[in-house]
């Protein structure tokens, strides 16, 4: 897998996901259908419930999950209009026109992030690039009534998801993927 | 901006690229210009805030505006119960808003029996002529008393007022008898005050936070769960009593998966084991309580050993938890919980958690109960309202004491002739956003009373099935388009908020203050209204009050300055109750001939082959009033029965099939989705309340999942609240049959129809939960 590493790469913008916090309510869900406008029966994020054991030793992981922005984005790599890129910040995004609504991104993707969107190109969570190049927070961010998701700078040692992947145990999904992803979930 | 700018040039290579770009000609020239960040254009031109209808909890909100268009409603950083943050439903008041199902016009019946939503569109002149004519009649012939209000929501307030203008004060909410009654009632014997809405509870400084059934998370009211999340951040912890591992037990360092209708005992248990071991705060109730010697005495033999055969909790279980519990105190709070109707002696068990909250010194406490604080602001001045009378079921009548709300359910029943000679004791209804028939048990009941009323007149935004029902139907617009009165509320901090219009009425809908003073003034009643419209009368009290409507306008809140509301913070505590003291025993009680203090009693079983069914609620909607949502229903459209794994094997059902359910007395539901999880215990079922809507006009809801009210065709009555346990229905399950699938919508409708299409449109675009 090529390197999609480029020269804009000072701030590398992570979110963590407190699953200790969660309680799988899906505002994160909804603000960002509003804020993006996502079409109807579509979602940019969504919500898993892992229940584990037998009753009644039971035990539950509930995780917000979106795009992961790899570090090491399949989707870029497989793209072949140059659609799929890597924005400020490390973000991945898509420019719509570039997009052919081929799917070898979606098929690249290891966490089924992705999804064609009704007017022909492939679509997904932005980290709300527009409102954070604003100084704003993704939309998912700001509405969660539990705080659960922490939006920032990971190459910044001061910033909040900093500090949370330094003192708290967090695991990625799909280590094995190799992609590097920037979703981390805090246990 | 000029990030934005040095990056696109960076990438696009060349001074030329920016260029191209200006002109347009090269833009599509993939790879020259630069991939810009696309803003999907939902920030409003203006911001209007106001407060939440989707629930109750009235979340302060901000509106954006584009045009005419609201695109996204996010919280309010100023709106103490938001704090910036919504719940679900919040952002999804532009899906009520733009619901193409709204009423659009005033309408009259035009079919002889009410109930077969034949109505004909009329103007609002002919609507309330009719109305007021009909009120008239009744307040002639029978008496003003005869008129009852059902009434949900702060936008009730304006029928309120036409209602003592009246001179009827039969005025009922389902949300006492059909759901905080008992709590209200409980508490308010013990300490001498009741909980209200929003719960004066400070779970942000809890440390052990109990919760009996609540299913916070679920139950998404916003203030409270962000203070259970704030409380887990800074180590709080959850013990979570419930037949079902909720989201909240999942959280939880102990779940009690307790047997269903057992909850006294363990309370009771509970107390015994914190009373010997000596874990109580033995200062906080010799100072404040009365009847602990009593409460020593009536504990006796409730040992953990006795409990453990009545909940299936193991009894070192219950010592442990009760240590864990009492090791936090005062930062320990048995949450009150708020839906409490369940079997009939909830009044006693809401008391056995005053008690137990009393004992770890809770009340008046930093991570307890909260004493809140208020911001007066003066009323509109009114000429004296006429002496009210009241048909049965008044608050404080014989039959249930310590009632403090009339009985919707009573209510129904007064409708009714007790024989066909006699009149009844209710003859009209005015109904305000409470859709009967999906709220009160018996729904049969409902429908009955209805096609004895004189008139039945139902204000609300959609054609929920009351309005099915109605002789008249006002439809009011949604609450981003209409004034209402200052919502005033008891919190940490004394605020009152402002709900002011975001864009103006779609349709030919009104809002309700408009529809109360125009009745009001046919019925010779315009005094009580003395103001051109709601918006002035706001302004009026909020000059009154000192305050500047402007700026109250532009923040949507006013806020009051800080006072005490914990003895940490220098309350001084006091209890308006008729000892002056937190009666652990009650005398009230023993006066009326109730138990003074708590007893247990067993719950019936389920007959063989038969589970209990309980319900709850999504995070997603409020009962069955968001369900038609179609925004909302992107992510919970329908409805799923929860059966434990082991019980569907025993039942050869398999997980995801169509399932029918039938309870005791043989009424068949509609089909529902069978969710086999481990979860839940095998002796009850559960579902989400609000589904499978029947009215023809929600298009979106109607015959998607299934209606568990219908099913609640027993209630046990709480003697001393009258209010209305529901968790006592017993159901067996059979697997759907093609014929009960017909017209289903959702995930189960039959392969290939028109309907499953649409129910694959409504689901998440994403595979979602594992």
């Amino acid at each position: 897998m090529s390197s999609v590493t480029g020269a804009k790469r000072q701030r590398r913008y992570a979110m963590t996901v407190d699953t200790r916090l969660c309680v799988g309510c899906k505002a994160c869900v909804l603000a960002c259908k509003a804020e993006n406008a996502v079409p109807d029966g579509l979602c940019r994020d969504w919500v898993v419930e892992e229940t584990r054991g037998e009753f009644p030793a039971l035990s539950m992981e509930i995780r917000s999950e979106r795009c992961n922005h790899c570090t090491e984005a399949p989707c870029v790599a497989n793209c072949p209009t140059g659609a799929s890129h890597v924005n400020e910040g490390g973000a991945v995004l898509v420019t719509h026109y570039k997009c052919s609504g081929c799917k070898a991104c979606i098929a690249a993707c290891p966490y089924e992030a992705r999804f064609v969107h009704p007017d022909g190109y492939v679509d997904k969570c932005t980290f709300c690039l527009h409102r954070v190049k604003k100084g704003g927070q993704p939309a998912c961010v700001s509405i969660c009534p539990t705080a659960t998701l922490t939006f920032g700078d990971a190459n910044d040692p001061a910033s909040a998801v900093s500090s949370q992947l330094a003192s708290r145990r967090s695991k990625v999904l799909h280590p094995e993927s190799g992609a590097d992803p920037n979703l981390h979930f805090l246990l | 901006m000029t990030t934005t700018r040095r990056d696109f040039i960076r990438i696009g290579g060349t001074g030329f690229g920016a260029a191209a770009v200006g002109t347009g000609i090269t833009t599509k020239w993939w790879g020259l210009d630069g991939d810009r960040v696309h803003d999907p254009g939902t920030e409003g031109d203006r911001v209007v805030p106001t407060f939440c209808e989707l629930c109750f909890w009235k979340c302060g909100v901000l509106a954006h505006v584009k045009g005419e268009r609201v695109t996204k409603i996010v919280g309010n950083p100023e709106h103490p119960l938001s704090r910036g943050r919504l719940c679900p439903r919040g952002t999804g008041g532009v899906g009520l808003l733009y619901d193409p199902d709204r009423l659009k016009k005033p309408l009259l019946r035009r079919s002889p029996k009410r109930g077969e939503q034949k109505f004909e569109e009329v103007s609002w002149k002919e609507a309330l002529d009719f109305t007021a004519s009909k009120m008239d009649d009744i307040r002639q012939k029978h008496g003003p008393e005869t008129l009852a209000l059902f009434s949900h929501g702060n936008g009730g307030s304006f029928f309120k007022t036409l209602m003592a203008a009246y001179g009827s004060s039969t005025i009922s909410a389902p949300s006492y008898a059909q759901c905080r009654g008992p709590r209200e009632v409980g508490f308010d014997l013990t300490f001498g005050s009741v909980l209200g809405s929003p719960e004066i509870l400070d779970i942000e400084n809890t440390r052990v936070l109990t919760l009996i059934g609540s299913h916070l998370g679920e139950n998404m009211h916003n203030t409270q769960v962000q203070d259970m999340a704030r409380m887990i951040g800074k180590g709080g912890e959850l013990v979570v009593v419930d037949p079902r591992f909720s989201i909240a037990a999942g959280k939880a360092r102990y779940w009690l998966p307790i047997k269903p209708g057992t909850d006294i005992a363990l309370l009771l248990a509970w107390i015994k084991v914190i009373l010997d071991e000596d874990l109580f705060d033995r200062e906080y109730v010799a100072k404040y309580a009365t009847g602990l010697d009593e409460l020593r005495k009536h504990v006796e033999g409730k040992t953990p050993e006795w409990a453990f055969t009545e909940t299936t909790i193991a009894p070192n279980v219950i010592v442990e938890t009760a240590r864990f519990i009492a090791g936090a105190r005062p930062a320990s709070l048995v949450h009150p919980g708020r839906h409490a109707v369940w079997y009939g002696d909830d009044t006693q068990r809401s008391r056995a958690i005053a008690i137990l909250d009393a004992l770890l010194g809770s009340w008046g406490r930093r991570g307890g109960i909260f004493v809140p604080s208020t911001l007066a602001v003066p009323k509109v001045h009114v000429p004296d309202y006429p002496a009210a009378k009241t048909a049965n079921d008044k608050p404080g009548g014989k039959a249930y004491p310590f009632a403090y709300e009339i009985l919707s359910d009573g209510l129904c029943n007064a409708s009714i002739p007790a024989s066909p000679s006699e009149n009844p004791a209710v003859r009209g209804w005015l109904v305000y956003g409470s859709n009967l028939p999906m709220t009160l048990p018996q729904p049969k009941v409902v429908v009955e009373a209805a096609q004895h009323l004189d008139l039945l007149c139902a204000i609300d935004v959609l054609p929920a099935e009351i309005t099915g029902f109605a002789d008249v139907v006002l439809p009011e617009c949604t609450y981003l388009e209409r004034w209402e009165d200052l919502g005033p509320f008891g919190w940490r901090e004394p605020f009152v908020a402002l709900r002011q219009p975001v864009v103006p009425p779609m349709f030919d809908s009104k809002p309700g203050w408009w529809m109360a003073k125009e009745l009001a003034n046919r019925l010779g009643l315009g005094d009580f209204f003395p103001y051109e419209d709601a918006g002035k009368m706001v302004e009026e009290r909020l000059k009154a009050g000192g305050h500047d409507p402007e700026k109250a306008k532009a923040k949507g809140v006013v806020l009051g300055k800080k006072v005490p509301v914990t003895t940490e913070d220098g309350l001084v505590l006091s209890f308006k109750t008729p000892s002056g003291k937190i009666e652990l025993y009650s005398q009230r009680l023993a006066a009326a001939g109730a138990d003074p203090l708590p007893n247990y009693t067993r719950p019936e079983e389920p007959p063989p082959g038969h589970f209990r069914l309980l319900f709850g609620r999504s995070p997603v909607h409020t009962f069955a009033r968001t369900t038609n949502n179609r925004f909302l229903g992107t992510v919970t459209s329908e409805n799923e029965l929860w059966l434990a794994a082991k019980a569907a094997k025993e039942q050869g059902l398999e997980n995801g099939e169509a399932v029918v359910l039938v309870n005791q007395d043989g009424v068949r539901s509609q089909p529902v989705r069978l969710k086999v999880t481990q979860r839940i215990r095998p002796d009850c079922v559960y579902t989400v309340h609000g589904f499978g809507h029947t009215s023809k006009g929600l298009r979106f809801a109607r015959n998607r999942g299934m209606d568990d009210q219908r099913l609640i065709t027993r209630v046990k009555i709480d003697p001393i609240a009258g209010t209305t346990g529901m968790s006592v229905n017993f159901v067996r399950i059979e697997k759907a049959e093609p014929a009960d699938l017909v017209g289903a919508v959702g995930s189960i409708a039959p392969a290939g129809s028109v309907a499953a299409a649409a129910g694959a449109a409504a689901g998440s675009g994403h595979g979602g939960e594992a």
